[in-house]
């Protein structure tokens, strides 16, 4: 009854390529997006209706939270951590639809997600601070830290994918277990705490992302804009 | 054959040790991390924002530990090295 769920089986066959269900549930969530973003963009009002009033709030609160995070202008990180929030969001919550398993619950999603943080932790380093500056920035009290700050960057991201991963099937494998035990109504306190923890481990993965790009663009650049605000 | 059964019996065994004794430690310290959290509420409600935006950060940090014992005993359970 219960599969184990480090592995996954494919729906169907694109030439050679097997595609799971995870990755057509991945994809449905891209196109609700793009369906969404069109119709938010596309009549923006100066007198905002229901969808814009409820963007414009998301886009404040999101702003305020990347300037407590990272204290310095959410421009460029705004779109990067908005988009990776409402993924994350959508794909927890998406195992609510009855039938479909939450992408986020299979490890491959995860492993995706944790890659572009990786490589956008080092974009947004090398862009604020130069490739010299970004790599002189992991000998950074001395440089007998240099193993370590390596170290650290890959396990970082490491953990992000496992703790998304393991919170989202733990979720799932709960509620499997309640379900083969009693039937009806007894799951459903274990399926309102899996929405609890979807929303709380969205909002921890873009957060710790922002915190990781704030660490690797550093104190210098922050320093600055904190000067042309005063 | 034998000793098959043996390597599941201790893996369920292992499974079932590092799940137990591995979410000992994280209770204990989200069990303090909250309290001290609730004290600072107490003292400083202004500070709720900042407060429990750090608290929700470090139960996450905090709680990984108990994720990594259940994936290595998942790994024990479902993707074991010694039986395939």
């Amino acid at each position: 009854m219960i599969t184990s769920p480090l592995s996954s089986s494919p729906l169907f066959f694109v030439g050679p390529v097997p595609i799971a269900s995870q990755v057509v549930v991945t994809w449905c969530i891209i196109a609700l997006f793009a369906v969404l973003a069109h119709l938010i963009g596309h009549v923006l009002r100066l007198r905002p209706g229901r969808l814009q009033s409820v963007a414009e709030l998301f886009y404040v609160t999101l702003d305020q939270q990347i300037r407590d995070t990272m204290q310095t202008d959410p421009q460029p990180y705004r779109a990067f951590a908005a988009t990776l929030f409402l993924f994350v969001l959508c794909a927890n919550l998406s195992s609510l639809v009855p039938g479909v398993e939450a992408p986020t619950a299979h490890i491959e999603t995860d492993a995706a997600l944790a890659l572009i943080v990786f490589f956008s932790i080092i974009v947004f380093g090398i862009r604020s601070r130069g490739l010299m500056g970004y790599l002189k920035s992991f000998a950074d009290p001395t440089w007998m830290m240099v193993p370590l700050n390596l170290v650290e960057a890959l396990t970082r991201t490491f953990s992000l994918m496992l703790r998304l991963f393991g919170n989202m099937m733990s979720g799932a494998f709960v509620i499997g277990i309640v379900v083969s035990l009693a039937g009806l109504f007894v799951p459903i306190p274990f399926m309102a705490l899996d929405i609890l923890v979807g929303i709380i481990q969205a909002y921890i993965f873009s957060m710790l992302t922002l915190v990781f790009i704030g660490a690797a663009v550093g104190e210098e650049d922050r320093g600055s804009l904190i000067k042309e605000a005063t | 054959m034998n000793g098959i059964i043996w390597v599941q019996l201790i893996s369920i065994i292992g499974a079932v040790i590092a799940v137990a004794f591995g979410a000992i430690g994280p209770a204990l310290a989200e069990g303090r991390a909250i309290a001290a959290a609730m004290d600072a509420l107490a003292r400083q409600p202004d500070a709720a924002n900042t407060i429990s935006r750090t608290l929700f950060v470090g139960l996450a940090m905090i709680e990984t530990m108990a994720i990594y014992c259940l994936v290595i005993a998942l790994l024990l359970l479902f993707a074991n090295p010694f039986l395939h």
